[in-house]
């Protein structure tokens, strides 16, 4: 056929070709894409830095960034498969409004009555209703754009009005507070974090996954006799890795907790209080575990199982896959499922953070979503995203919001400096696209 | 070949029709195991939506489908499917954004004992049937899009060939092809031919098809003009049929033959 390439035995690696970067990034497999994006935010954060007089870049300011983005990240996951697939979704900041409402009632008004105050399960019960009930929502508008084949723009349109109303309308706008005690340690805070010990524990099985993958990985590619990446480039990918996962710990870690926190942590657990005061690192926040533990489970979905192969394989060709016998209409049913169990994760976060639900929450948070979605990567014609793209963009979108903050930028100047940068970042992408082909 | 042999597929009497245009009307056609059956006709003439009905992309209105003598019930592509009826389309109907393997998978794709994807084996595979295909091809970790127009061919052959298809439908297989990848187009439906599937083509244009089929069928309008052997009938004459719905002596008159006054 009409293909000039040349005949390499698959049981060598392919030739290097072009100059020592082009070689670096053939033999180390990296998304570029996705590295371009770590240098903007690297670019980001240390501008803010200089700018604010040095008050970006403390392990403080990092540790609340992360708080901050949890939220809309877990919903950013799940706007990927959602965009993946030519849809959008404009309904989940009211879904998690409403999801949001259900659970401080369920906590505060209905299962005290049954289970009494402060039950250790009441947490669970809760979190578990609003999984289902956002699992239930965002099938009932897949099941409408999926079989009613009314567009998704619409249909979320319609959810976003209905949703926000249901909402005011569960306690008829009155906000619902304070939370159940164990409920709140998702939100993150002085409790809601793991503590140093716990932290380093978490990024050693970090680095332990990565090796691990790198191995298996390797292995994989010995069985059938494919080209194995050089040595060097496994070495390079594993140190790499691993030096991010143990800094990003090591900088969770030098958060103490505030001084009036640590005294009565002092005395609560019989701690003589020093001249010096205490050093209780915080560790990491257990809304951002979570936010993690969704981006490893979203990323195993989309890259390791027939449903993510599905999405993709729809976003590229939705008559072609059609036509190789896919259930297109259940996998659109599933995709926005699954976008509405991740708005009530992101809920119960929310509204743990807040300690309360009031009847705006998630106003505006579909456009954040979709804005980190887009940031990191997908192309809303379909077809393309990367999991890891979008918590990167959400990170981008959160070191934005809060730089801006330390600057003491005026709100409606923010708006603006946002929107600027979602309109550029989205300009700078399709001329790299135009260029990579 | 002899006609007295079970058909491998016998569709009779369809009909479908779309907000009350009949896009085929009555149209009854047959294959045998290893012969090779073009549908001829132009464009609109009804031959792409008959075939459809047959891969389970359209829900026929009437008529009945039988496979080897046996009614079979085709509501989607998956059941197409599970009588071993693949589908090459015109389209090619790829999915552009992923890479061969998946393509050749797509739907059925290989799992390990835990349930994930084993794109390892699926990709040792398709490295296999791909070889012997098309021996240059290696370009198996891109997308689909990178490909040129004879890969993407490839490809789609290669994903009907590759679960043991017992009849294969090709929809203007070498429309988007130069000389030298129809001929390897040509030399592949030999082979398939040989190892007993049978196959339609599908085509308006009669140079394509007419040499390597062992018959063929004329639609117009919806109905099957009549149908005839290749040895039977010359190019000209099935001109004729396609173009004026005119039946030669050589071949057997259908419902859409011209009415002689």
């Amino acid at each position: 056929m009409a293909d000039h390439s040349i005949v390499v035995p698959s049981s060598t690696a392919r030739p290097a070709r072009g100059n020592l970067w082009q070689r670096f990034f053939q033999a180390t497999e990296l998304d570029t894409r996705l590295l371009g994006m770590v240098f903007a935010l690297v670019f980001i954060w240390i501008g803010f830095h200089i700018l604010s007089g040095g008050l970006f870049l403390t392990s403080r300011n990092l540790w609340n960034l992360s708080v901050q983005a949890a939220s809309v990240s877990v919903m950013a996951t799940g706007m990927v498969l959602v965009i993946v697939t030519r849809n959008i979704d404009l309904s989940v900041g009211s879904i998690l409004g409403f999801v949001g409402m259900i659970m401080a009632v369920t906590q505060t008004k209905f299962l005290p009555g049954m289970l009494g105050f402060d039950h250790p399960l009441t947490w669970v019960l809760t979190l578990m209703l609003g999984i289902a009930l956002g699992a239930a929502i965002g099938a009932f508008h897949g099941a409408i754009i999926a079989f009613l084949s009314v567009p998704s723009f619409i249909v979320t349109l319609g959810g976003l009005l209905v949703w926000r109303g249901a909402a005011w309308m569960v306690t008829s706008g009155a906000t619902v507070a304070p939370m159940d005690t164990t409920f709140r340690l998702m939100g993150g805070g002085a409790d809601g974090s793991i503590g140093a010990t716990a932290s380093w524990a978490v990024g050693i099985v970090a680095c332990v996954f990565i090796v691990l993958s790198i191995l298996h990985s390797r292995q994989q590619r010995k069985r059938f006799g494919f080209p194995l990446k050089p040595i060097w480039a496994e070495y390079f990918i594993g140190i790499v890795g691993c030096g991010v996962v143990l800094g990003a710990v090591q900088v969770l870690n030098s958060y103490y907790m505030p001084v009036n926190l640590a005294r009565r942590y002092a005395e609560a657990n019989g701690i003589a209080w020093p001249e010096g005061g205490l050093e209780i690192p915080l560790g990491i926040a257990i809304p951002v575990l979570i936010a993690l533990g969704i981006a490893v489970v979203m990323t195993f979905i989309t890259n390791r199982t027939r449903f993510g192969r599905y999405v993709f394989a729809i976003g590229g060709n939705p008559e072609a896959a059609e036509l190789a016998g896919i259930k297109t209409r259940w996998v659109t049913v599933r995709i926005f499922a699954l976008m509405g169990a991740l708005c009530a994760i992101a809920a119960a976060i929310s509204t743990a953070r807040l300690n309360a639900a009031t009847n705006a929450q998630g106003t505006l948070d579909e456009l954040y979503t979709i804005a980190a979605a887009v940031i990191g990567g997908t192309s809303l014609a379909g077809g393309m995203g990367t999991i890891a793209g979008a918590v990167l963009g959400a990170i981008v979108m959160q070191s934005l919001n809060s730089g801006m903050v330390l600057l003491g930028m005026d709100a409606p100047l923010q708006s603006i400096v946002i929107g600027l940068v979602l309109v550029v970042a989205v300009w700078l992408d399709t001329v790299y696209r135009a260029r990579a082909r | 070949m002899t006609q007295k042999q079970t058909p491998l597929v016998e569709m009779r009497n369809i009909s479908i029709s779309f907000g009350g245009i009949h896009a085929v009307e009555g149209a009854s056609v047959d294959l045998f195991p290893g012969e090779v059956v073009a549908l001829l006709g132009h464009n609109g003439a009804g031959k792409s939506t008959l075939i459809k009905i047959l891969s389970g992309a359209y829900r026929r209105n009437a008529g009945e489908i039988l496979i080897n003598g046996e009614a079979a019930e085709i509501n989607n592509p998956r059941d197409a499917k599970a009588y071993g009826i693949e589908t090459i389309y015109q389209t090619l109907a790829v999915a552009d954004n992923v890479d061969a393997a998946a393509n050749l998978y797509l739907g059925r794709e290989l799992r390990t004992a835990w349930g994930t994807l084993d794109d390892v084996a699926m990709e040792a595979k398709a490295r296999e049937v791909m070889g012997r295909l098309n021996p240059n091809f290696q370009r198996f970790k891109e997308p689909v899009r990178a490909l040129s127009g004879g890969q993407r061919q490839s490809v789609a052959i290669a994903r009907a060939i590759l679960f043991d298809a017992r009849i294969l439908i090709m929809d203007e297989p070498t429309a988007a092809l130069g000389p030298q990848e129809t001929a390897q187009v040509g030399e592949l439906i030999t082979q398939l031919k040989r190892e007993g599937i049978g196959i339609f083509l599908i085509s308006h244009d009669i140079h394509d098809v007419f040499d390597l089929a062992d018959r063929v069928f004329v639609m117009k309008n919806g109905r099957v003009v009549g149908h005839a052997r290749t040895e039977d009938v010359t190019k000209d004459e099935v001109l004729g049929m396609i173009i004026m719905g005119k039946v030669p002596p050589g071949a057997v008159a259908g419902p859409g033959a011209m009415q002689m006054a």
